[in-house]
This record gives C-alpha cells, sequence and structure tokens, in this order.
C-alpha cells in the first residue's frame, strides 16, 4: 500500500525533507502507524534514536503507533511539542 | 474573526478580546471579565541572546487540538468562552507568539479557563520552536503530545485552579 509521511521541526531536518510518499507492506490489513514509522527509519536511519519520543497522527488526527493505516492514509511523526 | 487559529500575521489581542466578547455574547452568557494571556519572544534563553524564533505547526492537525481545547474549557467551564490564536513563522524579540482570551461572567472563571488553554497548548499543540542565537540554533522540546494522557489533563487543571 502507499502512504504518505510528514515528519516535522527537528525529524524534517533530519530527514532533509518534510513529506515522502512511501510504499509499506499492508501486513494482511494489520499495518500500523508503527510499520510506517520502521519504513521512514529505513529511508531515513537518522530519525532511528528519536523513535522513543514521538507522537504521530493519521490523516490529521492523534493516533497510536498502534493505530492500524491503510492505503492512502497520511502518516505524520512528531517530535516532542514546544508551542506556546 | 475565528476564535481559533494558526496564523503567521501578526496577532491582535484586542481583535481576539473583541472575538471572544461577540461570541459570549451570542452565547447569551453574562460576560463580566476576560482574561488574557499573550506569549512573547523573549531576548535570552538559559543565558544565550536570542536573535530571532521561529514557529512551525502541523496546521491541520493544530486547528483540531485547539478545537479539542475549546471543547475542554467548554465541558469545565461552561460558561466561559475561548479564543486561541497562535502564530507561525520567524518572530522578531518582543512579538507575540501566542494570545488567548477567556471571557466568563466572573474574573475567577475567566483566569482559570486562560491558564488551562495555555497549558494544554504547551502539552499537546503540534506548534515548534526553533530558536536562532547569536551563536547558534536549536529545537526546543518540550512535551510528546498525548491528548488522552489524563495526568497531563489533571496537571493542567491543577495549574488553572491553583
Amino acid at each position: 500500500m502507499r502512504v504518505k509521511v510528514r515528519v516535522f521541526a527537528r525529524l524534517r531536518e533530519l530527514a532533509g525533507r518534510g513529506d515522502w510518499d512511501d510504499d509499506v507492506d499492508d501486513q494482511g490489513g494489520h499495518a500500523s502507524a508503527a510499520t510506517v514509522w520502521l519504513a521512514a527509519v529505513r529511508r531515513h536511519p537518522a530519525l532511528e534514536p528519536f523513535g522513543g519520543a514521538i507522537s504521530c497522527a493519521v490523516n490529521a488526527r492523534f493516533a497510536r503507533m498502534t493505530t492500524t493505516v491503510h492505503d492512502g492514509d497520511e502518516v505524520a511523526f512528531l517530535p516532542p511539542v514546544s508551542g506556546g | 474573526m475565528r476564535l481559533l487559529a494558526i496564523t503567521a500575521d501578526p496577532l491582535s489581542v484586542d481583535a481576539l478580546v473583541g472575538a471572544v466578547e461577540r461570541a459570549a455574547r451570542a452565547r447569551g452568557e453574562g460576560c463580566g471579565a476576560v482574561a488574557t494571556f499573550v506569549g512573547v519572544v523573549r531576548a535570552t534563553h538559559h543565558g544565550r541572546r536570542v536573535t530571532s524564533l521561529v514557529y512551525e505547526a502541523f496546521d491541520a492537525l493544530a486547528e483540531r487540538v485547539f478545537e479539542r481545547i475549546q471543547t475542554e474549557t467548554g465541558d469545565a467551564w461552561p460558561e466561559a468562552t475561548v479564543g486561541i490564536h497562535h502564530r507561525i513563522g520567524r518572530l522578531d524579540i518582543g512579538e507575540a507568539s501566542v494570545a488567548i482570551a477567556a471571557a466568563a461572567p466572573h474574573r475567577v472563571q475567566a483566569f482559570q479557563v486562560c491558564r488551562y488553554a495555555i497549558e494544554r497548548v504547551k502539552q499537546i499543540a503540534p506548534v515548534w520552536k526553533h530558536e536562532f542565537f547569536e551563536d547558534g540554533e536549536a529545537w526546543v522540546e518540550g512535551a510528546v503530545a498525548d491528548p488522552d494522557d489524563e495526568d497531563a489533563r489533571a496537571t493542567a487543571r491543577a495549574r488553572a485552579c491553583a
């Protein structure tokens, strides 16, 4: 399946880009945001150390790394926030 | 003017206060107080001289997060009306990065809603601050955003009502 991946702030800088499309194994309908993250890390290994401190969003709604992802979804990974 | 916004334009506290007051009156609630909070770009961070800041946001998600904060304040303070505007892009020292206004029948709720809203913005809004110093730059990283974290929500509530 094909998903759109988005990353922000420090993750965007480390990846060298803010979004890309990725072909991810749909694991028989069980692919999750974590599956997409692992694919993102394979593509951009510099992201790997940050996997323990990220939030994720699927189609611009907060999600869990266990949230199931479908073909065409947009999956975003967010470093710790610092608004205000 | 919308009560909730992410914008690259300079923030206007007066305009936000006016919008919150009008919304409060339109809801038929008595408006006896408006409290405001304005976050401003500081000249130093841990002793280093800041030259400018750049704020980045995940706009679509941030607007939903502001709606969520509005729902949370509505649940806890049903008579209050809140507005949240957050700036993005490059800001100079002294410019407003975030403006929050809360209208309520009485000052206690207005202050509480204002404080709760800024605490929640800091906890869960998908916004990032990139600081530029005279001698370098750094991303500021605070909380791992988790809107369902009840402990974080309780902390915001406790600070609001302290």
